[in-house]
């Protein structure tokens, strides 16, 4: 039981979806003759404007909305090919405000679908409290109703249950819409975690550009009539929109956004302007910089003076400029970086290890260098969080 | 004399309490009428109202059918009903269960159409076949309108169930019938007091249905 939520062995499952349109019956055409492939193990996300079919797309794949025309093909084999209730029990499925069953306890939730595949109570239960502990949630929660848990542990709870029989394919419907922007943001980071873990394909639908860029492995941007517009890389996407619809739509800072997909492991660090609390009249004079940079005994940083504020010997914490935000070489994306920069009261962003203790500092010019030479090297960066 | 005399009188005199014209009698003959008439009813307007709720269809003709339902009289009903059947419990039955059905179909038809549709929709799309969301999704959750109306057609019945005694059938209606015929009205009080009584333990009844039916995540408490 502990592990059954690994990693299954193998290749995902892949989804195909050959010209599909979907003419409703007053002549809308919701998508129209729209073809991609969603790879297997990543997280695909359709984003547009409301009335671009995003919705209705990922509801022909689970085939809650039947195709007029088109084949979507899971694993090579069409969707038709088996019974309707088969196919949505290898997909979980989560909307927006959860859909919870409100006279059914969390616990009872999460275990709808083992049940409904005919597992015991118990076996259900326990599965069902191991994706509560994976989403979350505290296992406290497993008696309580839905109406006794705030929006965002709703939604846990109904991602868990999507999660609950395993399945290879996650359809998610606007899941994080409805709850607040900081609540929003953890379930998104729980999300990118748990793929990480599980490795699902995930088909995730938002209105929300941003969410899209963050989450999605591939995005694919719908404009209104179902065509679509782009479908590429997010980071692909920022540094190069099909068209002025797709430009607009992605809004206007995207160069800076797209700097979250680049990592500041390779800045140019230098320690010359950093000097110990007790330095010394030498090491203040020492460093012909505009700024000096005074860290604690531990290395840690205390802030900003001019050298000739600085009197050696009797150097004041309490007289020191302001650090600012420190970022993490490596962990923090170039955007992080410079924004430290963009923030710092001298121009000089710092750079500490996971303890908190300076490695160096780094300037906006040095930042701007790197932000030039990592354009110029091109798509294949790694993407790091922003 | 006053109300309270009549109700004092009528409850204390002991022959109001054995043989057949008793009140243990009538209030058994007066349960049954009712217990028949709301099965009735409900065999009727339950799963019309559950499946037609669920489909979102025919809500329309389902307001028409209960507005007529409604507007005819029930005891013209039974008068009309005796003349075409005779006696017996055939007549007594039609207007009763006429008369209750319409609030069971409509508070049914509602109580599903009110239930959120999000659930529902969940419910679908993890591959629960229609009959299973139709009743662990959405009656569990519409069920305490349901049972309100379940509720108010119970008391409907118990009111006008003693229309039964005006056919020569029993129950309390019969105390009210003889008691005004034979200017007794000490026994037509007696009459309306176990009929308002009635109605209110019928009241108390279906309280402690929804504590124990409903759950406490749609009680919310």
């Amino acid at each position: 039981m502990a592990n059954s939520l690994r990693t299954p062995e193998g290749p995902g499952v892949l989804i195909r979806i050959e010209s599909v349109t979907k003419r409703y019956p007053d002549g809308t055409v919701a998508v129209d003759r729209l073809s991609m492939e969603i790879p297997d193990r990543s997280i695909t996300v359709l984003v547009g404007p409301s009335g671009c079919g995003k919705t209705t797309t990922l509801r022909m794949i689970n085939r809650m909305v039947e195709p007029s025309e088109g084949t979507i093909l899971l694993d090579g084999e069409d969707i038709q090919r088996q019974p309707v209730t088969t196919l949505r029990r290898s997909m979980g499925y989560v909307i927006q405000n959860a859909g919870l069953f409100q006279h059914r306890t969390i616990v009872d939730n999460i275990a709808t679908v083992p049940r409904m595949l005919g597992w015991g109570k118990q076996k259900a239960r326990a599965r069902a409290a191991e994706l509560m502990e994976r989403v979350g949630l505290d296992t406290a929660l497993a008696k309580r109703y839905p109406y006794q848990l705030s929006g965002g542990q709703q939604q846990r709870v109904g991602v868990a249950r999507a999660l609950a029989a395993d399945p290879p394919v996650l359809l998610m419907d606007e899941p994080f819409s409805a709850v607040d922007p900081v609540v929003r943001k953890g379930l998104q980071d729980e999300l990118l975690r748990i793929q990480e873990e599980l490795g699902k394909t995930i088909v995730f639908v938002t209105h929300d550009i941003d969410e899209a860029i963050k989450l999605g492995t591939m995005v694919a941007v719908l404009r209104t009539g179902g065509h679509l517009a782009q479908y590429a890389p997010p980071s692909e996407l920022l540094s190069s929109p099909a068209d002025a619809f797709v430009e607009d739509f992605l809004g206007g800072d995207r160069g800076i956004r797209r700097l979250s997909f680049f990592p500041s492991g390779r800045l140019e660090l230098t320690t010359g302007p950093v000097i110990p609390l007790d330095a010394t009249a030498e090491q203040i004079a020492a460093p012909d910089a505009l700024w000096l940079l005074v860290t604690d005994a531990d290395g840690r940083p205390l802030g900003w003076s001019e050298p000739g504020d600085l009197a050696a010997g009797d150097i004041r914490p309490d007289r020191l400029l302001s650090h600012g935000r420190p970022f993490v070489p490596g962990t923090d994306s170039l955007r992080v970086a410079l924004d430290c920069a963009v923030l710092s009261p001298t121009g000089w962003a710092v750079a500490v290890d996971t303890d908190g203790r300076v490695t160096g500092v780094v300037s906006q010019q040095t930042i701007g260098e790197a932000i030039r030479s990592a354009h110029a090297a091109g798509r294949d960066d790694e993407k790091v969080a922003g | 004399m006053n109300v309270l005399n009549f109700v004092n009188s009528f409850f204390s005199d002991s022959a109001h309490w054995h043989g057949y014209d008793g009140i243990p009698a009538r209030l058994g003959e007066h349960v049954r009428y009712t217990l028949q008439a709301l099965l009735l009813a409900a065999a009727i307007g339950l799963p019309i109202g559950l499946v037609t709720g669920h489909y979102g269809r025919g809500g329309n003709a389902l307001s028409l059918v209960a507005t007529a339902g409604r507007a005819l009289p029930s005891f013209g009903l039974l008068v009309l009903m005796t003349t075409l059947l005779g006696f017996g419990m055939l007549p007594v039955m039609i207007p009763l269960v006429i008369l209750a059905v319409p609030p069971i179909l409509v508070t049914t038809y509602e109580a599903m159409r009110s239930v959120d549709p999000s659930p529902v929709d969940a419910a679908r799309g993890m591959g629960m076949h229609e009959s299973r969301i139709l009743f662990q999704v959405e009656l569990p959750v519409a069920l305490p309108l349901i049972l309100s109306g379940l509720r108010s057609a119970a008391i409907q019945i118990v009111s006008t169930a003693t229309i039964a005694a005006y056919v020569s059938l029993g129950g309390l209606g019969r105390y009210i019938v003889d008691g005004l015929y034979q200017r007794n009205y000490e026994k037509v009080v007696g009459g309306a007091t176990l009929v308002a009584v009635l109605a209110l333990v019928t009241l108390a009844l279906f309280w402690a249905v929804a504590r124990t039916a409903v759950s406490p995540g749609v009680r919310r408490r």
